[in-house]
């Protein structure tokens, strides 16, 4: 579709909510893996000592509860925004739920995991796949953000504390809920080594700016594809006013 | 038989030649565990002084028959004596005098006369893949279960094999062994966890009943909440090591010797919900962290699945060779990490035209000089410097 001499456009694709979503988010999961793994697997750096001396592992399982919660706000927010941001940051994008979705999933796979035919496709906002990966990481998220408060809150008095501990026991006590938490882990590490990865790809293929468009929130975008969007939001919208209007 | 009045369990002590001032202890011990008021003690004193003897018929199935043994080496004199004195253990295949047809006799009878009164209490996991792993008396294990249960006023499961399955019920579970919660229902039942429990816990939950006609209040995995709310990690004498980061690295290191924290040799103290580290064992003289062994996690459920012992992170099932889930992480990352260097040489090679086609350096792209050389002949000034949008109008020099 885009030649050399395409007619590029910038499109505002990425809101500010999404960008500091974005960036939270990451710097959050590199200090839960650091930390959790240290936490999982303490080094023996300390010995010949007295523990009223030291509070390393207890400042370290700090640093995880804190970013554990700043995650978690940070991911309510997102959530609320999926209802509240433009139609790049909607629920809609990461349900394939449309045809469209799944064409384009399909696409994606044979042009760019594949490498089947050499050109490249275009979206503005997530590609269908990537979508469909991303909703994958919210779930994970949500099992992090339950397991995680399952075990925080046995050491609690909280007045939320007795609920968690009670879902805690009900599914089977610490041994499982510890071991899903640090399974999953290891799904943020591989996402986050295929995903940086990507990008580089899409930025380096697709030369529309995507990596720096989740810091300033623009894209460069063929015109003739911003037109075909355009085209298909009317045609979405005035199909909504037809039914509305019977 | 002729019909006598039912003895209550303090004139059983009496008779034993316990006295009142021990009773009163053992009381007040009781009344600690419960979390009573002082008050409450006189509750626990006149139950034990009044109400008659529950009846409990004592099952063992598939067990090593520890958690007997836990409660009968009750070093207390009256914690013995109140677990098997303050019942009236009708039968219990293990320590009753009568043997064979005489012992059966006597079950099935209770199980009628005292139908919907009597208290079960199972002591093992209950096979039910061949009913010929466990057989009493000729009768397998599972029918023996559901005829005692289906009469019973509740249901005590002792120890983690009537739990959870504990060892038969680990995988991969050759006689189908299952806890009494998953075969039963309908009728109330504690599990007292623990391989064994701690035979103070044992009296403790036998008092409760006998006190208030009641079971304590249970968690959501059916434990007393009296004795199994808190984590044996937030209860251990050496959580100051944890959180100052001071960890036994080998069981006879300097560390070891120190009384580190246990928890790199895989300590499933933060996993585990129990009393040992406040009520301890042996008339509280110690308990495993104590004595330099990690806690194994034996009042949860599945713990021996989660093996090892002495690491903290378990191995993952039906993998070929033990790994663990870092292990398997790591390979993957591994992968992945090949599989992004294999995708971007590929992708360089098949989208070689797309790519090249634009990384033309400009000042060497010969169609355009063409071009632009043909526009500049036929007299135009050549293409680039018509659009001076860019530079507001003026002209380039």
């Amino acid at each position: 579709m885009i030649t050399t001499n395409a007619q590029l456009q910038e499109v505002y694709v990425w809101q500010l909510p999404v960008r500091i979503f974005h960036w939270v988010n990451a710097l959050c999961i590199v200090v839960l893996c650091v930390t959790g793994f240290v936490i999982g697997d303490p080094p023996a750096i300390m010995h010949a000592t007295q523990p009223e001396e030291n509070y390393w592992f207890g400042w370290v399982r700090l640093a995880h509860f804190i970013a554990a919660f700043v995650f978690m706000t940070n991911f309510i927010v997102r959530i609320y925004w999926m209802f509240a941001g433009n139609m790049f940051a909607r629920w809609n994008n990461y349900i394939p739920l449309t045809k469209r979705q799944w064409r384009g999933i399909f696409e994606t796979v044979k042009v760019d995991v594949l490498l089947l035919t050499p050109k490249p496709i275009y979206d503005i906002g997530h590609n269908s796949l990537a979508a469909l990966t991303y909703s994958g990481v919210f779930v994970l998220m949500a099992i992090q953000s339950l397991t995680g408060l399952g075990m925080f809150y046995a050491s609690s008095d909280s007045i939320v504390a007795p609920a968690f501990v009670n879902g805690l026991q009900s599914v089977g006590g610490f041994f499982p809920v510890r071991y899903v938490h640090h399974v999953l882990m290891w799904a943020f590490v591989l996402f986050m080594v295929v995903h940086v990865y990507l990008v580089f790809y899409h930025d380096y293929i697709e030369r529309n700016g995507v990596a720096s468009s989740i810091i300033g929130g623009w894209k460069f975008i063929d015109r003739r594809l911003v037109r075909l969007y355009r085209k298909r939001l009317f045609l979405e919208r005035r199909k909504r006013e037809m039914k509305k209007g019977k | 038989m002729e019909k006598i009045k039912e003895k209550s369990l303090y004139d059983e002590l009496v008779s034993k030649g316990i006295s009142r001032r021990d009773f009163l202890k053992f009381c007040t011990i009781m009344g600690g565990f419960f979390g009573l008021q002082q008050s409450g003690i006189a509750q626990i004193v006149e139950a034990f002084e009044n109400k008659p003897k529950k009846h409990v018929l004592w099952y063992h199935f598939q067990e090593c028959t520890c958690c007997s043994e836990s409660f009968l080496r009750a070093s207390h004199p009256i914690v013995e004596q109140i677990l098997l004195e303050m019942i009236s253990l009708d039968y219990t295949d293990t320590l009753m005098a009568a043997a064979g047809k005489q012992a059966e006799d006597v079950r099935r009878k209770a199980l009628e006369e005292y139908y919907g009164k009597y208290i079960m209490v199972v002591e093992g996991a209950i096979p039910t893949g061949n009913p010929g792993y466990c057989t009493i008396a000729g009768e397998d294990a599972l029918s023996l279960f559901e005829e005692g249960a289906k009469g019973a006023e509740a249901i005590i499961a002792w120890g983690n094999c009537a739990s959870a399955g504990c060892i038969q019920a680990a995988y991969p579970n050759p006689t189908g062994a299952r806890p009494v919660h998953k075969l039963f229902s309908g009728k109330p039942i504690i599990n007292v966890q623990g391989c064994p429990p701690i035979a103070d816990v044992m009296a403790g939950v036998i008092t409760y009943i006998v006190t208030f006609g009641r079971l304590p209040e249970l968690d959501n995995a059916g434990r007393p909440s009296n004795f199994y709310a808190r984590r044996v990690h937030d209860s251990c004498y050496r959580r100051p090591a944890y959180d100052a980061g001071l960890f036994v690295q080998s069981f006879d290191d300097e560390n070891a010797k120190k009384g580190y924290c246990l928890y790199y040799m895989g300590c499933k103290g933060p996993n585990t919900y129990n009393s040992c580290a406040i009520i301890k064992w042996n008339e509280g003289v110690s308990y495993p962290i104590q004595s330099g062994h990690g806690c194994i996690g034996c009042s949860e459920s599945g713990f021996w699945d989660y093996k090892p012992m002495y690491r903290h992170l378990s191995n993952i099932h039906g993998i070929g060779i033990e790994s663990t889930a870092d292990k398997i992480g790591g390979i993957l990352t591994g992968v992945a990490v090949g599989g992004i260097a294999a995708h971007a040489a590929a992708t360089n090679i098949i989208k070689h035209k797309l790519i090249k086609n634009r990384m033309d350096d400009i000042s060497l792209n010969v169609e355009e000089y063409e071009r632009d050389k043909e526009l500049s002949e036929k007299g135009n000034s050549c293409g680039i410097s018509d659009d001076n949008s860019l530079t507001d109008g003026k002209q380039l020099k």
